[in-house]
């Protein structure tokens, strides 16, 4: 964990001011109060670019306190360059302490993933939207959606569903996979893959979900009932992977593919770096890694 | 150990040392200054003004330098500065027919109350390269006439229609209804006129031309004619609670666009013609003839019609017309996604792996068929 420093001066705690901050909150105690609906909420314009995370910015500066613990991942890792921006950005400009430790933070703010630890109560997970209307891609109008969503009226998803099995076989999405919270609203959980669904259903942690450029803001409060959309008879499957991660030999993680040479040469390694090297640092290893004992193993 | 593809700190500090260097280019030749920019690339002082919705001539020329002339990125930055302003509320509404006018053309009169006036355009020149721009850096300058004449009173040429009663009757505001402002409410559609037309004018310039451009060419048409381009200055007046009277604040550069469309009439509304309007920062004449153009493309419905192409669509226009928006999601893309990637990839695996064994049963099938058949 890296301490608190002294936040840069000119800008307000967590640059927003506290006007932009009271709207963010009012929108996310809706968005807490109707589970998986989608609150619109006035985005600002923000230093980073749209698509880079303005909306879980927004809301991690709307919900952030100087006592804070702040983590950011992007693909499941801290040392991805876009979650070294964000959380330099709110070093400077909150002077919050940060760390890596899933265990460690009170916010943890995501793009793609949701870490391999389960989180507890009392943390906050911040994702990041790039589209969260589930329907805008079966019907792209805004006019629409909204009335499907208030008739939950959600044929259409099951059918293009539907369509998939009969054309695949299967169900073919294996990310932003769509869920159906408490039983009433259709939610796009963000771009994880639905390796990571299961873990949004009943989560001690609050989650909250924020589409700058989109302008919405929803949550899932906890122990939330979230279930993937499926049939009887072709129930969700999770994506398991065929070998262990090559550094930790975890099997119940999510791995990144990397390509290790020109000849079709890969590896399996964790998404999660800190998943990874918390299970090396207890003495987990994979092939990789081999028998010896991991060097960078403490005692 | 692999090679980690994951940057980090350090890569990020290399990025930015080098972008500065990059930025100032070569050392020999001589930096240049915001104020140089301010004054002599004017016109891009006002793309960036009007894109990044802040009227700051200095701060926008600095961001020009600062983004190395990409004028979206320095819309960008002025956005992300604007952003942090806090919003005091809105002027009075503008008069533009009290506009200290420097350039004031009609394409529908010869002649008019106050006459055309060609003001600084690029118009009648030949597009021909002018090397002595660049050989001394200047060519002979014409004298400045500092004296300011008040010219001749110049009504609107839309006033001069309507008081025959030709064209449809300009819109009131209701009383007591604050404009709108997208940037402090989320937008939703339909969208009233007020708040399409704030973003028109902070929109992309290229995406509107293109917008405009179509209506021209059967997608949507509205028949115009660009009943009054006017540029200059207008007083800026602010009504202060508690004064209980408007103070002036200043004066903004101002282009406006009145287009007159032909309407055919409805089963309600007489035949009469109708308004596209456009109004933006500096001296933008492409950009608010565009703006008038797509603006009342986007009153189709209103009028009776149909919004079946994309300049009449609201939500397609006002969806897409935000260039930092855009940018910012389109170039997105060069974010990580291998976990995405992944996910896919194992599905496409999967997808391999089920058609070959299909058509591998297929064949065997078709092989059964053609022997039962040989026998």
């Amino acid at each position: 964990m890296t301490a608190p420093i002294k936040p840069a001066e000119g800008y307000a705690f967590a640059y927003l001011d506290e006007q932009t901050k009271r709207m963010i909150r009012r929108a996310l105690f809706k968005a807490v109060a109707i589970p998986g609906h989608q609150v619109p909420f006035a985005a600002r314009d923000m230093p980073m670019p749209y698509g880079w995370g303005t909306g879980g910015i927004q809301v991690t500066a709307a919900i952030l306190g100087p006592a804070d613990v702040l983590k950011v991942i992007d693909q499941g890792a801290d040392d991805t360059t876009n979650a070294v921006s964000i959380r330099a950005f709110f070093q400077k400009t909150a002077g919050v302490a940060v760390t890596t430790r899933t265990g460690e933070a009170t916010v943890i703010q995501t793009r793609h993933r949701i870490p391999e630890e389960p989180l507890k109560a009392g943390q906050t997970l911040v994702y990041q939207v790039p589209i969260p209307e589930p329907l805008r891609f079966l019907e792209p109008r805004e006019t629409e959606t909204r009335v499907m969503h208030a008739l939950a009226d959600y044929g259409l998803m099951h059918v293009k569903l539907y369509e998939d099995i009969a054309t695949h076989g299967h169900i073919a999405k294996t990310y932003a996979y769509p869920v159906k919270v408490e039983g009433r609203y259709v939610m796009d959980p963000s771009p994880i893959p639905k390796f990571d669904n299961p873990k949004l259903h009943m989560s001690p942690a609050l989650q909250l979900f924020g589409a700058g450029r989109e302008k919405r803001i929803y949550a899932l409060p906890p122990f939330t009932r979230v279930e993937s959309l499926d049939f009887e008879d072709h129930p969700f499957e999770r994506t398991r992977f065929e070998a262990p991660c090559a550094l930790c030999g975890a099997t119940d993680s999510y791995l990144d593919e990397v390509v290790i040479d020109d000849r079709g040469g890969r590896m399996f390694v964790c998404s999660d770096t800190d998943h990874c090297e918390t299970r090396r640092e207890q003495g987990h290893r994979g092939a990789l890694l081999g028998e010896t004992p991991n060097q960078e193993a403490r005692p | 150990m692999y090679v980690s593809v994951k940057g980090g700190e350090k890569a990020i500090r290399a990025a930015h040392r080098l972008l500065a260097d990059r930025r100032r280019g070569d050392r020999a030749v001589p930096e240049v200054a915001v104020d140089q920019i301010r004054e002599q690339l004017s016109l891009a002082v006002d793309r960036v003004m009007n894109e990044g919705s802040l009227y700051d001539r200095d701060l926008a020329a600095l961001a020009i330098k600062q983004a190395r002339g990409d004028l979206i990125e320095a819309a960008f930055l002025v956005r992300a500065y604007r952003t942090t302003l806090p919003r005091f509320g809105h002027s009075r509404p503008l008069d533009t027919a009290a506009m200290g006018v420097e350039r004031r053309i009609s394409a529908t009169y010869k002649d008019l109350p106050g006459g055309q006036i060609l003001g600084p355009t690029f118009d009648y020149t030949h597009r021909l390269i002018d090397f002595t721009l660049m050989v001394d850096g200047e060519t002979p300058l014409p004298t400045r006439d500092e004296t300011v004449e008040a010219g001749p009173a110049m009504p609107r040429v839309i006033d001069l229609l309507a008081q025959e009663g030709l064209i449809e009757a300009e819109p009131q505001a209701e009383a007591g209804v604050e404009p709108g402002d997208l940037t402090r409410t989320p937008l939703r559609v339909p969208a009233a006129r007020d708040l399409r037309l704030q973003q028109l004018a902070r929109g992309d310039e290229g995406f509107l031309l293109a917008l405009g451009y179509s209506t021209q060419r059967g997608y949507g048409s509205t028949h115009p004619f660009a009943g009054e381009i006017r540029i200059g200055e207008v007083e800026v007046e602010f009504e202060v609670p508690e004064l209980g009277f408007a103070v002036p604040l200043g004066a903004v550069t101002l282009s406006e666009c009145q287009m007159i469309n032909q309407f055919a009439g409805s089963a309600e509304i007489e035949p009469s013609f109708t308004r596209g309007y456009g109004l933006a920062f500096g001296q933008v004449e492409r950009k608010v003839m565009a703006m008038a153009l797509v603006d009342r493309a986007l009153r189709s419905e209103e009028l009776g019609g149909e919004a079946t192409h994309p300049a009449q669509d609201q939500e397609f226009v006002l969806a897409h017309a935000d260039n930092v928006q855009a940018t910012g999601f389109v170039e997105h893309l060069k974010l990580p996604h291998y976990v995405d990637f992944q996910a896919e990839l194992a599905l496409v695996r999967q997808m391999r792996r089920e058609h070959a064994a299909a058509r591998a049963a297929r064949r065997t099938t078709s092989d059964d068929v053609y022997e039962e058949a040989a026998q």
